[in-house]
């Protein structure tokens, strides 16, 4: 993925020295051309076109400040009850992912999903030991969240 | 006249103080360490956020001058803040703090990898 960007600004770099222009805009418009040139060429590159995994970053990205605004609406109406009715508890979740950094990014959006905080991870990277606020309701809908993410994050990265 | 930059700014800053205000009152409501550091690692990221938009529309509105640095400060504050959190609630497990006695299940305790905390207090 990085090769292909490095290529792309090489190509866009190519493109100012023929038209003898240095300045942004010939630069933009060089990075476009060799944006629509290498994803003609798309199949001779032994991993897939660069466009995808970064918009499969840009819509994690605002899918984390999404459940950011969700988690704290939900810690908001557990505080400002009344009747404090939590039940809390940790559990463990096997997680799929392989990279120390799918992992890391894993948790951070974990922890600011609703209602759960990542407390341990074992040292083999394969569990993660999850406090939940509040277990009954959370097990699924949390599970069927962080499904999501860890597709996601696999998107990312494939 | 009132312009949208003004009603975007007081927005911004009023939902800010607002989850800055109800972090501080989980923090004491909230029964123990583990629900607390809730409360902490997510109402303080969204409250600061918000603090710090509000802070970058006004500066943007009124002078014209685009602060950078907040942005950065933004950033900064969504990758430490939740990274803060678990460590703290970590910290706090494996030097035996215990869980709310309303808490439900505790699959932690069951890791092989790591003794059980009243198994380890005993053993010493």
């Amino acid at each position: 993925m990085s090769f292909q960007l490095l290529l792309n600004i090489l190509l866009a770099f190519l493109w100012m020295f023929l038209a003898n222009s240095f300045s942004t805009s010939s630069f933009i418009i060089g990075y476009l051309l060799g944006l629509l040139a290498m994803f003609a060429m798309r199949r001779g590159f032994s991993n897939r076109f660069y466009l995808g995994p970064f918009i499969a970053l840009i819509r994690l990205f605002f899918r984390f400040l999404y459940e950011l605004v969700v988690a704290n609406l939900e810690v908001l109406s557990i505080i400002l009850k009344p009747k404090l009715d939590i039940k809390p508890g940790i559990f463990a979740y096997e997680t799929a992912l392989e990279h120390n950094w799918q992992v890391t990014l894993l948790s951070m959006l974990i922890t600011l999903t609703p209602g759960t905080l990542v407390v341990d991870i074992s040292d083999d990277n394969k569990t993660l030991y999850i406090h939940a606020l509040h277990m009954p309701e959370a097990d699924e809908a949390v599970s069927s969240i962080r499904n999501s993410f860890e597709k996601a994050i696999l998107e990312v990265s494939r | 006249m009132i312009a949208i930059s003004d009603i975007f700014v007081a927005a911004f800053a009023l939902i800010g103080t607002f989850f800055s205000l109800v972090t501080a009152l989980g923090l004491i409501r909230l029964p123990d360490l583990y629900t607390r550091a809730h409360a902490a690692s997510k109402s303080a990221t969204l409250g600061v956020m918000s603090i710090l938009i509000s802070v970058i529309i006004y500066f943007v509105a009124e002078d014209g001058f685009f602060s950078s640095r907040v942005l950065l400060g933004i950033f900064f504050v969504l990758i430490t803040a939740p990274i803060g959190g678990h460590l703290i609630a970590r910290a706090a497990y494996y030097s035996d703090v215990p869980l709310w006695k309303g808490s439900v299940q505790d699959d932690l305790a069951k890791n092989p990898e790591h003794v059980n905390p009243k198994k380890r207090s005993t053993r010493k």
